[in-house]
Order: structure tokens, then sequence, then C-alpha cells
């Protein structure tokens, strides 16, 4: 490790680099030290977490915490997956979570585009109305909506879910998308327009493709919003069969946690892992998309 | 071209849908919640009409006090908190892994898409100490310390609350950080350094008032989402040890789905949005004021 440096070229105007090397390796130690503290800190807890999910109750009650699991069996993935209903929970995410955001994409892409780039007296008003939306706390229209679903008989599918999530996760989608459409140049549009292209047509022929990207980018986001949503789940989702990952993997902690600490540490991972996989494929797009969406707080 | 872009069918037929579900969903409601405050009951029992009784309530309800009291200050000592490690991690990409800083950031910011239920669960397990001690718990007694029952008092349990919090979004809040330190020209920071300034005091005299719109900004993001914290609290104490660690969104939630009381539920919430709109208001016209002044 230590010949490389001695024999690499000293880099102009680069004084540190004439030091001998313990001075410099001494001079490196604190950053070492914190980087390596802080990736501990922030990657440690899910390692123990992952260990923890392959542990037997034998092992929690009598092993010390930071022990090793004895063997790798997903006995507990199989048991929090089926006797735990993590596989039921989940699969209602799924079919709660994208078409919400299906619904949700197409109607904010529309009106980023209609807000945006076409001209029309009050879309400011309506814009601003839009944002007003972001910080208004869910709390506020939990008890209106949960009368209508129960009168119209909604409750008790994941309709509520559905609906509610389009509706909330609406407003932060035309900000972004209006900003996306703000960096289109709009000579794009006009020249579209110029070759007799009806505008709806250069919408979804120009316009669409252009922001493709960025469609992507605030789907992850509003992905990531709603499939960790506890506060609307948990409110529209009455019977076992409806619960969401979340509300369910709460429930489980309720009910099994206290005594059957392996499978509770595996649904737990079950959830932590799922969204890990898509970060690790996507970080530096979840992390563009997260900071631009930071308005939501 | 300028009708075209004008036309008034096609921006009906683009934004009537969005505006629609939205105004439905969500403007109707608020209003709706608003007719609320001023009755009592549910939508099985009925609704009498009460005045302004359920505002005079608040004004006495002693655990509307203790969630108010608790929202503000878990509020204000997250905000700071994530905000604070925010910036030093920040400054520690910007200036002392510079190029390389890719992978830590990375890294540090993966919590933040972890799901809060689970988080907070982890978080509890870790703290724990019956039936079995937690990581932490056996950690301090590698050392000699007793165990300690975290969850047990309200102090304590906020300790934990506010650690699982920034441990999730320090990470986040440094890279929203980095970006606007990354905007700080170099020749700026160049003849700073040529002066003499290199440190502390060259972060305290050009790198801090340099980034102070950024670091607002975070400050507004940070309050904004911290007035509405639910899950990460329900799950991990939920509002424990008694009602000791319940913000108003907690008690508004039991208000309303445990007890079935609509109007009061409602009045709660009220106060909860008013909460996040004056202090929305308050850091956006004195933040303006800064930067006109600066």
């Amino acid at each position: 490790m230590s010949t490389s440096t001695l024999t690499a070229p000293a880099r102009p105007q680069a004084p540190a680099q004439r030091r001998p090397r313990r001075a410099r390796w001494l001079k490196k130690l604190p950053t070492t030290i914190i980087v390596a503290l802080l990736l501990i800190v922030e990657i440690y807890p899910l390692v123990w977490l992952l260990l923890g999910s392959f542990k037997t109750n034998k092992e929690f009650l009598e092993e010390p915490v930071w022990s090793l699991p004895a063997s790798f069996n997903f006995d507990n993935y199989v048991d929090a997956w089926t006797t735990g209903n993590i596989a039921q929970y989940a699969t209602n995410s799924i079919l709660a979570v994208f078409p919400a955001l299906f619904l949700m994409l197409v109607m904010g892409t529309a009106a980023g585009f209609a807000l945006e780039v076409m001209v029309w007296k009050g879309r400011n008003g309506v814009l601003l109305a839009f944002l007003t939306g972001i910080m208004v706390p869910g709390q506020m229209i939990l008890l209106p909506l949960f009368t209508v679903y129960f009168q119209t008989g909604l409750t008790g599918t994941l309709w509520p879910l559905i609906i509610t999530y389009t509706a909330t996760g609406l407003p932060l989608t035309v900000f972004m998308m209006a900003t996306y459409f703000r960096s289109v140049p709009r000579e794009v549009f006009e020249a579209s327009t110029l070759d007799g292209a009806n505008i709806l047509r250069s919408f979804f022929s120009i316009g669409l493709p252009m922001i493709k990207n960025a469609i992507f980018t605030v789907a992850l986001v509003q992905f990531f919003f709603i499939w960790n949503d506890l506060l609307i789940a948990l409110t529209f989702t009455n019977s076992t069969d409806l619960r969401t990952i979340q509300v369910g993997l709460l429930n489980f902690n309720g009910e099994y946690g206290s005594t059957n600490y392996g499978p509770l540490f595996a649904a737990i991972c079950i959830n932590v892992f799922g969204t890990l996989v898509i970060y690790l494929f996507l970080n530096q797009r979840v992390q563009k998309g997260l900071t631009a969406g930071s308005v939501k707080g | 071209m300028k009708q075209v872009l004008g036309d008034r069918k096609s921006i009906l037929i683009l934004i009537g849908p969005a505006l629609l579900v939205y105004t439905l969903v969500m403007l109707v409601p608020v209003v709706w919640s608003l007719g609320y405050t001023l009755f009592e009951g549910n939508a099985i029992v009925g609704f009498t009409f009460v005045g302004l009784d359920n505002f005079a309530r608040m004004l006495t309800d002693a655990r509307v006090h203790e969630a108010l009291w608790f929202t503000i200050r878990y509020a204000v000592v997250i905000t700071v908190g994530q905000v604070f490690f925010g910036y030093l991690l920040s400054l520690l990409y910007v200036f002392v892994l510079k190029k390389s800083s890719g992978i830590i950031r990375t890294l540090a910011f993966f919590p933040v898409v972890l799901p809060t239920v689970a988080v907070a669960l982890m978080f509890q397990k870790m703290f724990e100490i019956a039936p079995q001690n937690g990581l932490v718990n056996e950690f301090l007694n590698l050392f000699g310390v007793e165990s300690v029952d975290w969850f047990g008092s309200s102090g304590s349990a906020f300790l934990v609350i506010a650690i699982m919090d920034i441990w999730r979004s320090m990470g986040f809040y440094g890279v929203l950080l980095y970006a606007g330190l990354v905007d700080i020209p170099e020749d700026v920071l160049e003849s700073a350094r040529i002066d003499g300034a290199s440190g502390w005091r060259l972060v305290q005299h050009i790198v801090l008032p340099l980034s102070l719109p950024v670091l607002l900004s975070s400050i507004i993001f940070s309050i904004n989402g911290t007035l509405k914290v639910f899950d990460s609290i329900l799950a991990l104490t939920n509002g424990g040890p008694g009602t000791s660690t319940s913000p108003l969104t907690i008690y508004m939630f039991q208000t309303s789905f445990t007890y079935g009381e609509y109007g009061y539920g409602s009045s709660i919430a009220f106060l909860l949005t008013l909460l996040c709109l004056v202090v929305t208001l308050f850091i956006f016209r004195s933040s303006r004021r800064d930067l006109t002044k600066g």
C-alpha cells in the first residue's frame, strides 16, 4: 500500500505530499476515524437486524446480542411470510401503491404541463392551490374522507387507500412536474405546434418523452412516500386482510413481537431490504429525487 | 400559436382530472373538517352543533397542552439535530472527502428510504431492556454501566426518539446541504484562503454566511416535516410512557378513532394545521427579508 504512494510523482503545488509518510498518515487519521464511526453508526444496526433474523428464540435469550446466528436457516422468514401474513400484507401494499402511483403520475404530469407550458388566466392561482396541499397535514382530511368512504361502502376495499394516496401525492407531483417542464425550452412546443401538431398530441409525443426521466424520478420518490405511509393506511384499513405491509408489521409487533423475536426480525428485514434493493440500484436518482421533493419535509 | 398554447379545451383535458381529484379529496375535506370543529359526535351516532365548545375545551385540556408542547419541543430538537448533523456531514463531504465523498454520501443517505415503521421497531429492539437487553444496554453493560429502561420515562423515551429520527435523516440533510455547498464558487474560497482564513474560521466567516439560504430552506423543510410526525413515534413508543410522548398528530388520531370524537379531533387537526401555516409563513417571511438585506 505504501510503495505506490512513495514512488508516485509528487503533484505540483501540494506541499502535504512532501511531508514524511507518518505525518500524512496521522493527518488523515481523524478523517478515517470519523468516516469509520459514521459508517458503523449508519450500517451496524442493519447488520444486527439481519443477523437477528436468522437466530432462533433460544439464541435470542441465551446468547449475547452481538453473537452470530448458529446457522443461516430461513425458518424465521417462512414463519413471517406465511403465519405472520407478511405475504398478504405485501400484496395489499402493491395493489394499493401501484394503481395510485399510476393515476397520480398521469394526472400530475398533465397538470404540470398545463400549468407550465400552456398559457391561461389563473394558472398561478391553481399552482398555488396545489402548493398549499403540500403543507396541509393528513389529519386535516382524514375524518371527512373516513365518513364518505364509510357511507359509499368503499370501506372494506383497497379503494380508499388508492384514492387518498393519489390525491395526497398530487401536490408534490404537480409541483415537481411543473419544475421539470420549466427546464424544457418553450421553443420545442412552439415548433411542434407550428408544424401543425395539436397541443394534446405534442404533449404526448414530445412533452412526455422529453421528461420521461423526470417522471421516473418522481415515481420513485412517491413510491417511497406511499409505500412507507402509516397514517392513511392505518385509518382506512379496518380488517386484517386489507392491511398494508406497514400496518401489518406494526400489528405483527403487537401480536407476536414480544415472544417471537426471530420472525419479527425477519418481517422487519423483508420490509427494510425490499426498499434497500431499489436504493442499491437507483441510489443517485433516489438522492436527487428525494432532495428535489424535500419541500414535503 | 398563442391560440394553440391557450386552447381551452386542451387545458381542461390536461388539468381537469388532477384539479377535480385534488379538490374533491383534499380541498373539500379540509373545509369539511373545519365544519366538524363546530360539532360533537361521529359518523355513526350523528352530530350535534356545539358552537365553539371544542375550542374552549382545547384551552383547558391538559392533554392538548402536553401534546402541543411535545410537538413544538420535538420539532425544535429534531430540526436542530437534523440540520446540524446534516451540515457537519456536508462539510465533511465538501472540504475533507472532496471528490471521494460519493460512496459515503450514498451510504449515509440510505436510512431515509427505509420504512419508518421498520426503523422504529428496530430501534425499539435496540434499546430494549426486557425480556432481554438490546444492543444499547448490552453495550453500556460492557463499560460497567447498568441497563437503562429507555422507554420507562418520558425523558429517555424522547432521547431515543430524537436519536432515531436524527439517525434516519441526517444523511438526507447532508446531501441537501452538500448541493448548496458545492455551489459556493471555488475562487471565493481560494481568495479567503490566501487572506489566511482556514479551518473553522473559513467555515465561520465564508462558508456559513454563503450557505445561509440553503440552511434556511433545510430548516423550513425540517420543521414542516417534524410538526407532522406520526408514524415513527407511533411505532416506537406509541406515545408512551403514558401520554408523555404523544404529539398532536397521535392525540388527534386517538381522539377521533379510539374515542370517536370527530369534532374534537378536527379541532386538534385544525390547531396543527394552523401551527404548520404560521411556522411556514413566519420563516418564509423572515428568510425573504434576510435575502433582500444580504
